[in-house]
């Protein structure tokens, strides 16, 4: 069974005057496992499907079916402890809270849990994702006194704590620089080897080609779906390198 | 989700801007300490309202000239002409279960006393006024039967006049001189305090009614009639008497309206008792428009902190966080800066009413009860006025929200 099946899946903005179809019939299976990035110009409808895998939005017609459950229709609230147990969200911005530590940023997923926790476990548990991405040494620091990198590490460690099913990645390198973006490829392959599945939207084909599989939109249709070998990140940051395959490159942006 | 967790975000959120925490719960404390004041001092007007009922004397019945008014009673009117000094001789010497009967008559005068002199209200009254009114002497005495009936220029002073006119020193034997008249001074009456209207009870000079009547006001008729009666028990009885005797008196027909009201020291007390309770509500009502003006305060500030916060809460909403949660988050906030209100406000509340009481010289009392019904007032206050920003908090769109910049 896959991770992931959305099947005819549309999504329709209507406003007074006229309708914006910003997808058109997204067919997409994804399996357990898998790092596939997102790609496509803007306006292509990658924002709105990412929404929708989220499950911060639903679908105008389609079925979307998330580990076995039909997300499309189920109410607002089961929605959101979806979001919470089954899904961890990385953003552009990394969306952490000021002036509160990392620790506590990382815990907070898991104040919205309906698993009863103990603050002991909480605090654990945050702890343990924190020292997962290296951070074991910087719980108490408030994000103003993180460098962007560790702060976008503080937000994925945010998104594992759930131990979530499904990590979606929202232009993870989009604030970052490429060294560092380098290294946030390098959690997410790590992370991928362990056994996350990820999904990545990106507009940069040089972080695509991290993933194992490259999905590109255009007006809010599958152009193309490709399994690739991805790079290894740990390789070009030990190589520094910006050698993109120029083949793939040219396809990506056709 | 975690409910520990809840107080402590609502500490941190107040705690990341000060400053305006501060302002905000100030319209809470200010509200809240003025109602507190006002119930406070209402309290405390109400027991002083007893008390000077009681210092009115004991089995005290007054008789007023004119009709009873509608729906009410004046006291102390004396606009009317119809009670003489001999119906309270009349009502002294043929109804039995009256011990006492002073015919009263006040006048403003100046007294003058070498080079000072101080207004001050005059009041001719009987001799044994003083045992009706329970009010003791200090030093000296007070004039005699002999000496009202030989109009004997003579004075019983309050404190006050000690205080403005002999500067403190002993007037005993003195003369002070009112319309011309040389008044000697032969006692000074203990010092009583304010009274509910703010009047200085102790600003007070006592004269022989004989003297008082024509001598000093000019009058021949008494505005109140002073009456003790024998016991508690006589009461209804003496009343009774008192109407028929100044019925036959006055030659009042069957079918004509009193021209006088008797009332007992307990209508007086019921009519005060009455008249501090609506000025405690009426004080205590504009005291809660401040408090509802504070509320407003909150209900800004909290929409203006979820306007500011659109992305903390998009963050929360995306993380798992159900509408509810985020609406009892900031619900919290709102409460907790009006509880922190409410401890300022009971504060603010207790020096205030101390304050204004000690300088009245009333009791300040304030109950347990009151200070609960702050708290809760307050807790309250933040439920509702927080409510609206708090449901529009979780009513956000969690994409929209992420987005705002």
């Amino acid at each position: 069974m896959s991770l992931i099946r959305l099947t005819g899946v549309t999504r329709v903005y209507r406003s007074e005057s006229l309708a914006v179809r910003a997808l058109r019939g997204i067919d997409l299976a994804v399996e357990a496992g898998e790092f596939v990035a997102i790609m496509g110009a803007s306006g292509s409808g990658k924002s709105t499907l990412m929404n929708i895998l989220g499950c911060l939005d639903r679908p105008t017609t389609g079925s979307y079916i998330l580990d076995g459950e039909d997300v499309a229709t189920v109410p607002r609230d089961r929605l959101a402890q979806i979001r919470n147990r089954g899904l961890g969200f990385v953003f552009q911005n990394f969306h952490l809270l000021p002036r509160t530590s990392a620790l506590e940023n990382v815990e907070l997923p898991l104040l919205y849990s309906d698993e009863p926790l103990s603050w002991s476990e909480i605090h654990d548990r945050a702890r343990a994702a924190l020292e997962m991405l290296g951070l074991g040494d910087r719980t108490g620091h408030t994000p103003a006194e993180l460098s962007g990198g560790q702060q976008q590490r503080v937000a994925i460690a945010r998104a594992l704590v759930t131990q979530p099913r499904l990590i979606l990645a929202d232009e993870p390198t989009g604030n970052l620089d490429s060294r560092t973006s380098l290294e946030i490829m390098d959690v997410f392959q790590r992370l991928n080897g362990e056994g996350y599945s990820i999904l990545m939207v990106t507009h940069e084909p040089d972080m695509a080609r991290f993933a194992s599989r490259i999905i590109v939109l255009r007006d809010g249709l599958i152009r193309t779906d490709r399994r690739i070998e991805p790079r290894s990140a740990a390789d070009a940051m030990a190589h520094g390198g910006d050698d993109l395959d120029a083949e793939l490159e040219m396809e990506i942006a056709s | 989700m975690k409910w520990s967790a809840v107080p402590t975000m609502a500490v941190r959120a107040l705690r990341r801007n000060t400053m305006r925490t501060l302002l905000t719960a100030l319209g809470i404390v200010i509200g809240v300490g003025a109602v507190i004041t006002m119930v406070g001092l209402g309290e405390g007007a109400r027991s002083e309202v007893e008390a000077q009922v009681n210092r009115l004397g004991q089995n005290v019945i007054l008789v007023f000239p004119g009709a009873r008014a509608l729906g009410g009673v004046s006291i102390g009117g004396g606009s009317s002409n119809t009670l003489t000094v001999e119906d309270a001789l009349a009502l002294r010497d043929e109804i039995p279960e009256v011990v006492a009967a002073s015919p009263e008559v006040r006048s403003q005068r100046v007294l003058v006393y070498g080079n000072r002199n101080w207004r001050t209200p005059v009041y001719g009254q009987s001799a044994d006024y003083l045992r009706i009114r329970q009010w003791p002497i200090e030093s000296g005495r007070m004039f005699t039967e002999e000496e009202v009936e030989r109009a004997s220029l003579v004075a019983v002073v309050g404190q006050t006049i000690v205080d403005q006119l002999f500067e403190g020193s002993d007037p005993i034997g003195e003369t002070i001189r009112v319309r011309g008249l040389p008044l000697t001074v032969i006692g000074v009456l203990a010092p009583k305090g304010m009274s509910l209207m703010g009047s200085v009870q102790d600003d007070i000079v006592v004269v022989p009614y004989t003297t008082g009547f024509q001598r000093i006001s000019g009058r021949s008729h008494a505005m109140v009639v002073n009456v003790q009666v024998y016991d508690e028990g006589s009461m209804d009885i003496a009343r009774v008497k008192i109407i028929d005797l100044l019925r036959e008196r006055h030659r009042l027909a069957p079918d004509q309206e009193d021209d006088f009201t008797v009332q007992t020291q307990e209508e007086v007390a019921a009519l005060a008792t009455e008249t501090s309770r609506v000025m405690t509500w009426l004080l205590a009502s504009i005291a809660g428009i401040s408090l509802f003006v504070g509320g407003i305060g909150i209900m800004n500030v909290m929409l203006v902190s979820v306007t500011e916060r659109t992305r903390e809460i998009g963050l929360r909403l995306s993380v798992g966080a159900r509408g509810r949660d985020v609406l009892l988050q900031f619900l919290n906030e709102s409460v907790l800066l009006c509880l922190l209100g409410g401890t300022g406000g009971i504060l603010l509340g207790l020096a205030a009413t101390r304050a204004i009481a000690r300088y009245a010289g009333w009791p300040a009392l304030f109950s347990m009860e009151a200070m609960l019904a702050a708290v809760t007032v307050s807790a309250a206050v933040g439920l509702f006025f927080g409510f609206y920003p708090a449901w529009k908090a979780s009513r956000l769109d969690p994409i929209v929200a992420l987005r705002r910049e």
